[in-house]
């Protein structure tokens, strides 16, 4: 269920919808040659077409439209064969034409829907408005001087594909499910690399409230400077909770745009509707409309990998995993490549077992990725095989574990190596029981006098004697034979 | 000994081959005559050195007999076009002092094919105007005078300077744009060639932009001949330019011999207006009349959306320069006057940046694209462009080519029509047109009017088909035997 905010007049939810501007992977930009590489010294990525040179004229980037079609695909969306690059004319240093290319009645891709994966286990599908494409500005820097600011264009005229939502979303939980959901997906595709710490990710909060139970949208305001899931969550939380009051107290929300500030926490008015720009759109004369053809958007989804819903129900189906193990596996194409690489025909619960609560447990605590793990998943393919044929008990395997993630070590060999083979012989474990019964006739003793709890000594006792070699269910049943 | 700078383009490049004068020495008499002819403004920035250096290497060539299509070609460039090296104004204030790191794709190929670029010539402010009196460097003085007044005439516009140095005899060719008329109207004030080819004919990849669906590069020559040798070494696609055309470009020169007769001809109502002058009419007749006899077939065709080209014009060219012009804000190159903050500086370099003329579109366009306006104007005027391209295709349908005026009337005095911007806009009624279809056009010398200034005919073809416009004007050429010169050369021959 989704968050109800109660109120002094009743109970409120709110309606949000994202637009979440992804820069599209491409060698170079949109509409120019110039590279698009992060972190490059300023205005070292910039072709004259970027710095809207007189006389300077755009050609498409078919890498672009690709990845964009690519997109669309995923987001289980109609890709329009047909669509118009339009400009969007405002003034700003950072934005070398003064207008930016853009598209605008006529996307490139249309109406779809994905699903998302709640935290309770509940899945929810959320509409996709629309996916166009458009050009980034360059940067502003404004602290580099006392009166004057910088600009670098290296992002100028980088690919953004903007994905706007259908307004389905009801709070930050859903919010942070759904920009989950489509990082994966995009980094599934190929399409956007998804780091929103780096700015290839970003999205604007369109958000309203109304009393529970009403079919009518509320005035909405949009949030930009959204630089995290985390940073969203907190700016719904805020905004939600300022339209509530306003509109309690008898007041009203104004359509406006607003920033979010991520050191006071709260979200203050950029500019109302009044001074909203006029952006005087109009088809780009420079570009001729782009007309697709079905073969072409065929030929790119013979391409499209297993995405992130199909391969969790097919981890579900196929490997009898519960959703939740299915979820965590998918979460990157690596981390279930790997799984799967660990799965191959051996025990798969077992397998999601070490790869879920051993290895991520550990990688996460050091801060690695599932790429930069130690252990290569066909040495923990083979560490689950070794338990699996009881070549060792779980309890060793714990210590193999650890030994491979310090050296990167084969398995088998530690287990050779070290001799931590398991004891599954009865004579050389009834050996060991009939020592340990010696040495403790006191104990036999008391067990045999009705102290039961004693039976988990004489096991802790057997196993240390064997150095946790012994195969701790033969342990057991021979320990109840002579005890009894 | 001959006048070098009055040769036909033919008879240069012969007079190079048989080595009766080198290109340096053609290029010499150039500047000579440019030294001359200040008065006339017909350049922004002249270019002996780089002309010079560049005749030189013609001449090499033509010793190793390895000669080139243009080779030593004493050639004007319009400073619409940006030249790596060579401040490229546009006309305008806002880019004085602007020198390019790149070359235009139109003036990389005529620079491939040998031609020697003698300097910028002048031109409306941003191409925008009728008469050369927008631009920032003074307006240009037609090398004509009329026969009852000592007043100075506007060369028409915006590509002035280009028609002006034709015929004046201080460039052999020139590279015009045409917008609106921008090189027919030009060319027929001051007597002289002038061919606007198909749009998508000629790179628009480091033209300055004015209106990006309306703008095409063509070429200005005393001879149509003249003219096409220009338009083959300028033409051809550019993957730079997304509206360029992936086509062959035909051997122009080759193809302009082949007569009238059979041609079938179009004269569309349309274009007799009321207040046209008779003499105007007059010297249509007379070219009806010289394809009529020639054996051309003359057809009475109908184009009835001629009367809402021009205001739908005025609508679409601002609206897209409105768009284009954002760019010159101060902040990467050009005129930058600070001001208190970013919005005052964008304020104070825009404003002093721009002419008068070019402020006012910029306006009407921004008044065009905005919201609530967008559906009534811009939109709107987008289908009327589309009734034109469709009443030009019924008419080609029918005719291979159409004739009308030029322009509705000769070269006026400087400083006239300036009290009203729409009297300065009615200059391009027959020419828009052709402009809004996307179409080749031409403008030919064909007579004087009574006050012996020169009045052209403009033949309009279908697209890509320059082939037949050439063909066509080249007759109504020979047919008027236009031999009339300018005062300005007569006085300089007494």
């Amino acid at each position: 269920m989704a968050e109800i905010i109660r109120g002094n007049t009743g109970d409120w939810e709110m309606v949000i919808g994202l637009e979440v501007h992804a820069q599209a992977i491409t060698e170079s930009k949109l509409f120019s040659g110039a590279a698009t590489a992060f972190g490059a010294a300023p205005n070292t990525q910039v072709s004259l077409v970027d710095a809207a040179m007189p006389g300077m004229l755009p050609v498409l980037n078919m890498k672009s439209v690709e990845q964009a079609v690519r997109t669309g695909l995923g987001l289980n969306s109609k890709i329009n064969l047909y669509s118009v690059f339009e400009r969007k004319n405002y003034f700003y240093p950072d934005l070398p034409q003064g207008y930016q290319i853009s598209q605008y009645l006529h996307p490139i891709v249309g109406e779809g829907e994905i699903e998302i994966d709640l935290p309770n286990g509940e899945v929810k599908k959320v509409g996709i408005t629309r996916l166009h494409l458009e050009q980034d500005a360059g940067k502003s820097i404004h602290d580099q001087h006392p009166t004057k600011s910088y600009v670098d264009l290296n992002r100028s005229g980088n690919t953004l594909m903007e994905i706007v939502s259908e307004p389905d979303l009801r709070d930050g939980i859903e919010v942070g499910a759904y920009l989950t959901k489509l990082r994966m997906i995009l980094r599934y595709l190929g399409t956007c690399d998804g780091n929103m710490d780096e700015g290839s990710m970003r999205a604007d909060v369109n958000i309203s409230v109304r009393k529970v139970g009403e079919t009518e949208y509320g005035t909405r305001c949009e949030i930009k400077n959204v630089n995290s899931i985390k940073a969203a969550q907190a700016a719904i939380d805020y905004e939600s909770r300022r339209q509530i009051e306003l509109l309690e107290d008898g007041g009203s929300v104004d359509q406006e745009t607003r920033l979010w500030d991520p050191a006071q926490n709260v979200t203050r008015s950029m500019r109302s509707k009044e001074d909203a720009h006029d952006y005087r759109y109009f088809p780009d004369p420079d570009l001729l409309p782009l007309e697709l053809e079905q073969g072409y958007v065929d030929d790119i989804k013979k391409t499209l990998p297993e995405l992130p819903d199909e391969k969790k129900h097919r981890f579900m189906d196929s490997y009898g995993l519960g959703a939740y193990d299915a979820s965590v596996l998918i979460s990157s194409r690596s981390r279930a490549d790997y799984f799967e690489t660990v799965a191959n025909d051996r025990d798969a619960k077992l397998a999601a077992n070490w790869v879920i609560n051993e290895l991520l447990g550990i990688l996460n605590k050091d801060g690695k990725t599932i790429e930069e793990s130690p252990i290569t998943s066909e040495n923990l393919g083979k560490l689950v095989g070794l338990i699996e044929d009881n070549t060792i008990s779980g309890r060793i395997a714990k210590d193999v574990f650890a030994e491979m993630y310090e050296s990167g070590a084969d398995p088998e060999k530690i287990v050779e190596e070290k001799g931590l083979k398991q004891v599954t012989d009865t004579g050389a474990i009834e050996a060991i029981i009939d020592k340990v019964i010696a040495d403790n006739q006191d104990k036999v003793e008391q067990y045999k006098s009705g102290k039961d709890k004693l039976f988990g000594f004489f096991v802790g006792q057997v196993m240390k004697e064997s150095q946790g070699k012994a195969n701790p269910q033969m342990v057991n049943e021979l320990l109840k034979k002579k005890l009894s | 000994m001959t006048d070098l700078t009055a040769l036909s383009v033919s008879e240069a490049l012969a007079g190079m081959k048989n080595k009766e004068f080198s290109a340096v020495e053609l290029t010499q008499a150039h500047l000579d005559a440019m030294d001359k002819a200040r008065h006339l403004n017909a350049y922004i920035v002249e270019t002996p050195e780089i002309a010079l250096k560049q005749a030189a290497e013609s001449d090499k060539r033509y010793a190793a007999g390895t000669e080139l299509p243009l080779d030593g070609i004493p050639t004007g460039i319009k400073d619409l076009f940006c030249t790596e090296g060579v401040q490229t104004t546009a006309g305008s204030k806002i880019l004085e002092g602007f020198i390019p790191t790149y070359e235009s794709t139109v003036t990389s190929k005529l620079f491939a094919d040998g031609a020697v670029m003698l300097g910028k010539t002048n031109l409306d402010e941003f191409a925008m105007g009728s008469s050369n009196t927008t631009s920032y460097y003074g307006n240009v003085v037609n090398p004509w005078k009329a026969n009852d007044s000592d007043a100075d005439l506007v060369p028409g516009g915006s590509s002035g300077g280009s028609a002006a140095a034709v015929a004046a005899n201080i460039a052999m060719l020139t590279t015009g744009t045409d917008t609106g008329g921008s090189i027919r109207q030009p060319a027929a004030f001051c007597g002289v060639a002038g061919i606007r080819p198909t749009y998508g004919r000629c790179s628009r990849w480091g033209v300055v932009a004015f209106a990006s669906s309306l703008d095409q590069a063509g070429a200005f020559g005393r001879s149509v001949e003249d003219c096409a040798h220009m338009l083959k070494s300028m033409s051809g696609y550019d993957p730079k330019d997304s509206t360029s055309a992936k086509l062959e470009v035909p051997d122009f020169p080759a193809l302009i011999d082949q007569g009238v007769k059979g041609l079938k001809v179009g004269i569309p109502k349309e274009y007799r207006l009321d207040e046209t002058p008779a003499e105007i009419n007059a010297m249509w007749e007379q070219g009806i009349e010289w394809l009529r006899s020639e054996g051309a077939e003359i057809v009475d065709i109908s184009l009835p959306h001629t009367k809402y080209a021009l205001p739908a014009y005025y609508i679409i060219a601002p609206a897209e320069a409105s768009s284009n012009l954002a760019r010159y804000d101060g902040v990467r190159y050009g005129l930058r006057v600070d001001g208190q903050d970013l919005q005052e500086t964008y304020r104070k370099t825009r404003a002093e940046g721009f002419g008068d003329e070019v402020k006012r579109r910029i306006m009407v366009g921004a008044y065009v694209l905005s919201a609530g306006y967008y559906d009534a104007y811009y939109l709107q005027a987008q289908k009327v462009r589309r009734l034109i391209q469709d009443d030009f295709k019924k008419a080609y349908e029918q005719v291979d080519v159409i004739l009308t005026p030029a322009t509705p009337s000769s070269a006026f005095a400087i400083g006239e029509n300036e009290d009203d911007p729409i009297k300065m806009y009615l200059n391009d009624v027959f020419t828009v047109t052709v402009n809004m279809a996307g179409l080749p056009g031409m403008s030919v010398p064909a007579g004087l009017d009574s006050r012996g200034l020169p009045l052209g005919l403009q033949v309009i073809g279908r697209p890509f088909d320059e082939a037949s416009i050439l063909r066509t004007c080249r007759f109504l050429e020979r047919a008027s035997a236009f031999k009339a010169k300018p005062q300005f050369l007569m006085n300089k021959a007494a």
